[in-house]
């Protein structure tokens, strides 16, 4: 039983999913003791699994299983009723609930396993006012069918921009915009404005000075050093999402006049 | 407790290099899009139902809303699709 938090992105969106992949998650899980134990002890062993823990990936998972470090933001019991446990998770993307679930079990010396999870967040998406479900969804493209209204199926959508929310940002002149969606790296005199946070080699979203996202990128500076560069690489994209032409194109030879 | 900070509570500043303007004339602000734009680069923060697998829950989207094609982020229970229904065990029950 798994709900919950799963945005699903549409056509030119889908090229901008990979960011979920490094994006933190909070869950609330309803945990199965197989033995009884003190609620101060399940409180306790609780909390010590915040930090850096190491896990192995189930049997069935879609990567290599070799021992992997994960960070457990913060987890907090919530209620615990007999052998049900229902706690919060915050962590780093890739964090297996059903194997934190075991291990926490082997710590009580019990045993434990997961019995329900709710995602409540995935990156910037949490169960706030712009959740849908499938049956919301469903209704608000009726409405649009339909009776031609299309405020409801706006609001179900949300610009792919949310999905950067948290990727620090590099905006760009418009004259550098459509270079970069042909792939091409961006040169420091391109970059209008920084967001601190980006470090050499980290990721970094580019955008135009209108909000719209050109590409995912690797930056090659950090905002210190795009700051004080005056030539030089600043990012090399790793993922385009703006369709080329989008902005006239101004770089290489002849300079369009407009 | 507390150990290191989740991404969504860290704060950016934006630093500022250049005074330079955009074209009115190219591209829009995201909220201006017409909805036809809107839907090609949107995305659907999707409460997902109990037993489909995300993967079928995100064809069902695309089904919903006509979408040439979707993807969604973050399979919710990747260990599930791997377990045939006849053979849940106590470790799945629910």
């Amino acid at each position: 039983m798994v709900t919950g938090v799963l945005p699903v992105a549409l056509e030119d969106a889908t090229k901008a999913v990979q960011v979920f992949l490094y994006s933190g998650k909070e869950y609330v899980c309803l945990m199965q003791l197989h033995g009884d134990v003190d609620d101060l002890d399940v409180k306790s062993i609780l909390e010590e699994f915040t930090g850096e823990i190491l896990q192995r990936p189930p049997l069935r998972a879609s990567v290599r299983r070799d021992l992997r470090k994960r960070t457990i933001y913060r987890i907090s019991l919530l209620e615990k009723d007999g052998r049900r446990v229902l706690f919060r998770v915050a962590c780093q993307a890739g964090t297996y609930i059903r194997k934190l679930c075991s291990d926490v079990g082997e710590a009580l010396g019990c045993g434990a396993h997961m019995r329900e999870l709710r995602r409540t967040r995935a990156g910037p998406f949490t169960e706030d006012e712009h959740i849908f479900t499938l049956q919301q969804l469903q209704e608000a493209r009726r409405l649009h069918v339909e009776e031609g209204c299309e405020g409801p199926l706006r609001e179900a959508v949300r610009p792919v921009e949310e999905i950067f929310k948290h990727i620090p940002k590099i905006y760009i002149r418009d004259s550098a915009v459509d270079a970069v969606c042909h792939g091409a790296r961006l040169a420091v005199p391109g970059v209008v404005k920084v967001e601190t946070g980006i470090s050499r080699l980290g990721p970094a979203a580019i955008f135009t000075l209108k909000g719209e996202v050109v590409a995912l990128a690797r930056s090659e500076l950090s905002t210190q050093e795009i700051m004080e560069a005056e030539k030089g690489i600043a990012a090399r994209p790793v993922r385009v999402i703006m369709r080329p032409g989008t902005y006239p194109r101004r770089w290489g030879g002849v300079q369009e006049q407009i | 407790m507390t150990g290191e900070r989740p991404v969504w509570e860290e704060e950016r500043e934006l630093k500022v290099r250049a005074a330079v303007d955009t074209d009115p004339r190219f591209g829009m602000r995201p909220e201006d899009r017409p909805l036809q734009e809107h839907l090609r680069l949107g995305v659907v923060n999707l409460d997902k139902p109990p037993n489909p697998s995300s993967h079928q829950v995100a064809a069902w989207v695309k089904r919903i809303l006509g979408a040439s094609h979707v993807g969604h982020g973050g399979t919710l229970e990747a260990a599930e699709p791997g377990r045939p229904d006849g053979h849940r065990g106590a470790a799945c029950s629910a």
